[in-house]
Parts: structure tokens; sequence; C-alpha cells
């Protein structure tokens, strides 16, 4: 990976560039990082994974949600180099290569997307919670994605798409 | 958008984290959650030269109620640690109210209780809560540490009294004297949006008698709002329907509510009114027992 800085153009101060460390979708990575990299651009544009989107850029809309050691983070307000030693979970790492993942099962048997900006970051928003609270009500589902905004749906179908994947994934475990 | 460049220290101690602020002078500034100053760095309206990352240091995380019921919270303590507090549901009711008022859920899961009162918007709740229960910051410096009372802790939007080598590490709730009670309302157009109108209210009771009490408004004036004389008017009285609806008009009248796109002055003072007197009237004791 290349990375080109803009050059300060003076002598004092040096381009401050970190090396860290983190896992992505289970992958172990290395990266240069200047410390005003966001976590957001590092995902997209270092690591190429462009399912996790960038919306409103100014941590409103949950669009760039992603898990840092399972817990959702708006990655356009954290910092890349913050990603240390950390684990990242972003939307590319909810299949399996044969398999959807339950969340995304659900999207699509409830219609959960219409224009699909805001699903990667609804479904690790939704992650998270069904992570902790495998079995949620209505009302626990809303809670929960309510720092997530979608312009299309009126949420009803990503309401409806969250309990879908619960009982799924409750089926799963219990079989 | 991405902040201007900046040097990035994530230090290990907290004496390391003091050494370096001291260097950095006013141009260093403390990073714990991020949620309010990365986007302020991003849109550039806060440009730091040096970031100090407190996210490492050890035993900060902490929210704890001492022997006394002295309540103490780390700077590392997120909102959603105290979201989904036992503690807090059992001796906090108006913090246990605000917790999962702040911002948004995920917001939530890096924000710091502290980190708010240190940025000091005059929008943020927490300063509202921490001001209605008389709490405390504590600041730590190469000398040693101090207490501040949140009353004076925060001098204007967005300042406070943090020498520029100081962190504050904790904040403090001061144990109640009676039964506690109290509550926190907030008026927003959708979730993680500022308080249109925000009051918490904290009260102690003895018996029937309010032995203590704390009133202070959000996002109606250019800094959070104590409204002691309406919360004076309340001592050494029970709650009955008329010193509830006098402090009510007490604390509206404190109110320095702006005409803007959530509202009209108008209206936001007459929401203070209202959630004054719905607060208290859940707060009566009296009313507990009927209920």
């Amino acid at each position: 990976m290349t990375t080109v800085y803009d050059d300060p153009g003076d002598q004092v101060s040096d381009v401050p560039v970190r090396r860290i460390k983190f896992t992505i979708n289970g992958v172990k990575k290395i990266a240069e990082v200047e410390p005003r990299l966001l976590l957001s651009h590092l995902i997209r544009r270092g690591i190429g994974l462009t399912g996790t989107h960038m919306g409103c850029d100014t941590t409103n809309c949950g669009a760039c949600t992603v898990l840092v050691d399972g817990q959702a983070v708006k990655s356009c307000t954290m910092l890349a180099v913050q990603a240390d030693g950390r684990e990242i979970s972003t939307v590319e790492g909810l299949a399996t290569a044969s398999e959807l993942h339950p969340l995304q099962e659900g999207f699509r048997e409830e219609h959960g997307l219409q224009c699909g900006f805001c699903t990667p970051g609804m479904m690790m928003a939704a992650k998270a919670l069904l992570d902790r609270n495998p079995d949620p009500t209505e009302e626990e589902v809303r809670w929960a994605l309510s720092g997530n905004l979608c312009r299309c749906t009126g949420y009803q179908n990503i309401v409806k798409s969250v309990l879908w994947a619960a009982e799924k994934l409750r089926s799963q475990s219990h079989g | 958008m991405f902040p201007s460049r900046f040097r990035y220290e994530a230090p290990q101690s907290l004496t390391e984290a003091i050494r370096l602020l001291r260097e950095g002078g006013d141009e260093a500034k403390v990073l714990a959650g991020g949620q309010s100053l990365v986007p302020l760095m991003k849109l550039r309206f806060a440009s730091p030269e040096l970031l100090v990352d407190i996210n490492n240091l050890p035993g900060l995380g902490y929210h704890r109620a001492d022997p006394d019921g002295t309540l103490r919270i780390g700077a590392l303590c997120r909102h959603v640690d105290l979201e989904r507090s036992d503690l807090l549901r059992s001796t906090q009711p108006t913090m246990a109210a605000a917790a999962p008022l702040i911002a948004d859920p995920i917001v939530r899961n890096r924000g710091t209780l502290v980190g708010s009162l240190c940025h000091a918007d005059p929008q943020g709740d927490w300063a509202s809560v921490v001001l209605a229960l008389g709490g405390s910051v504590v600041a730590q410096g190469p000398g040693g540490r101090r207490i501040i009372r949140v009353a004076d802790f925060v001098t204007g939007p967005f300042q406070n009294v943090l020498e520029p080598d100081e962190i504050a590490v904790e904040a403090v709730i001061p144990p109640p004297q009676g039964a506690r009670a109290g509550g926190y309302l907030k008026l927003e157009r959708r979730v993680g949006d500022f308080a249109t109108v925000g009051v918490a209210v904290a009260v102690e009771t003895s018996g029937e008698t309010v032995i203590r009490a704390g009133i202070a408004l959000t996002g109606v004036g250019g800094s959070t709002i104590e409204a002691a004389a309406a919360a004076g008017a309340l001592v050494g009285q029970p709650l009955t329907a008329r010193a509830i609806e006098q402090a009510a008009e007490l604390a509206a009248a404190v109110a320095r509510p702006k005409t803007d796109h959530r509202g009209s002055a108008e209206y936001k003072r007459h929401m203070v009114r209202t959630f004054v007197v719905r607060l208290l009237s859940r707060a009566d004791p009296a009313a507990e027992r009927a209920a």
C-alpha cells in the first residue's frame, strides 16, 4: 500500500506517521497512518472495503457504523490510529462465501432497504444489538437503531428485518 | 472532511499525559470519547497541535459509590455504562433518566460524561444533570488534585476553568441527605439532535418535606442555567401543587431562550414550565404512595 502525504512545507513539522496493527473481519493488518486519518477513510480507501458508507460525515447519520471490539461506532468519528490493537467488523464480514448472514437475509425477506445507502450501518448497529440481546422487542430494536437515519423506508421494514433476523438466529442456536 | 494535522500521543499513565499536556500548553487537547471533539476538528472549529488520547490510561472507566453514597464517575466511563447501570437505576433517578437521552446509542458507546462536562456545550445534557445534583469535577495537574464545583467549572460556552496541563479525571456527585427523587426531560426533534429544551430536577425529601432541591435547564440560554430560586422555593415544604407551580414559574422566568428553527422563545419557556411541573409531580413522595 502506498500512501502519499501533503508536504507541510516547513522543517519543523515532519508528517507524523504511526504504524498500527489491527484485525478487520478476522484478517490481521498493519497500516501506516497519519493520526488525522479517520477510521472510515482507513476502511474505505486504505483497505478498499467500500461497504462502509459515508453519509453525513458529521456524526449524525450512522451510515458509517462499524463494530470496534464488538461495539457499534461511527467510524467517521474515530481516528484510525485509535484502532491500534482493536478488532473491527464491517458489513463485508457478515456473510460467508456461501451464505448470507441472517441479518442480510432478513433485509431481503422483509424488504428492509430501498436505496440501500444506510443499510450497512443499520446492519452493523443491529448486529451489536442482537449480539447483546438475542430476543429484542420491537421497541428495543427501534431504540437501538435510533442513531441510524434512513431516508427511504420509514423504518418499518428495517425493524421487521431485524426482528426476522433475531428469530432466525435464535432458531439456529437452538437447532 | 478530516482534521488539520496534529501530533498524536496515547500515553499509558496519567503522569505521562499531564507531562505531555504541559509540553503542548494551550495548543494541546485531551481526547476521551471524541464524539464532540473529533467533529469539531473535522469542521476545523478546533485545530489542536497536540492531541493527548487518554483512552489507554488504566482505571478510569469506573462509576461507583463510596460507602457514604458519594458517586464517582471516571473520565473514561462511557454514556452507555451509565445507561446500563443498576447502581444509577437504584440510587440516581435524575442521572438514570438522562443517560438514555444523551445523543444517540452509537455515540453513547464512545462519549463520556466527564468529557461532556469539559466540552461545556450550552446544550449538553449532563451539565444540567450534574448541576442540579450539586456535583463537582476533579482535576489533576502536575501539582496534584483539586475539586471544582460544576457551577464554577464552566465559565462560558465551550469554556472551563481547567489549566492547560490539567485533566478532568472524575466527576463527583455528593451523597443524598434524604430520599432522592427527580428526573430529566428533554424535548428533541429527533434522537441525537440537541435539546430544544432540557430540564433536570433533583430533590431530596425527608418524610414529605423537601430538604434539598436542584433544578437546571439545557438549551434555553447561552449556558446551562441553574434555576436556584425555583429550587430554593421548594425547600422546607412538601411538594404541593402550589409549590410545584411556583417553582415552575420561577424556573421559566430564568430561562433565556431564543427563537430558532427548534421553536419560538415563548414555546421553549412554556416547555420549561411544563417539564418542571411534570418532573416535580412525579418526584412527590405522596404521589408515589398513591400510585
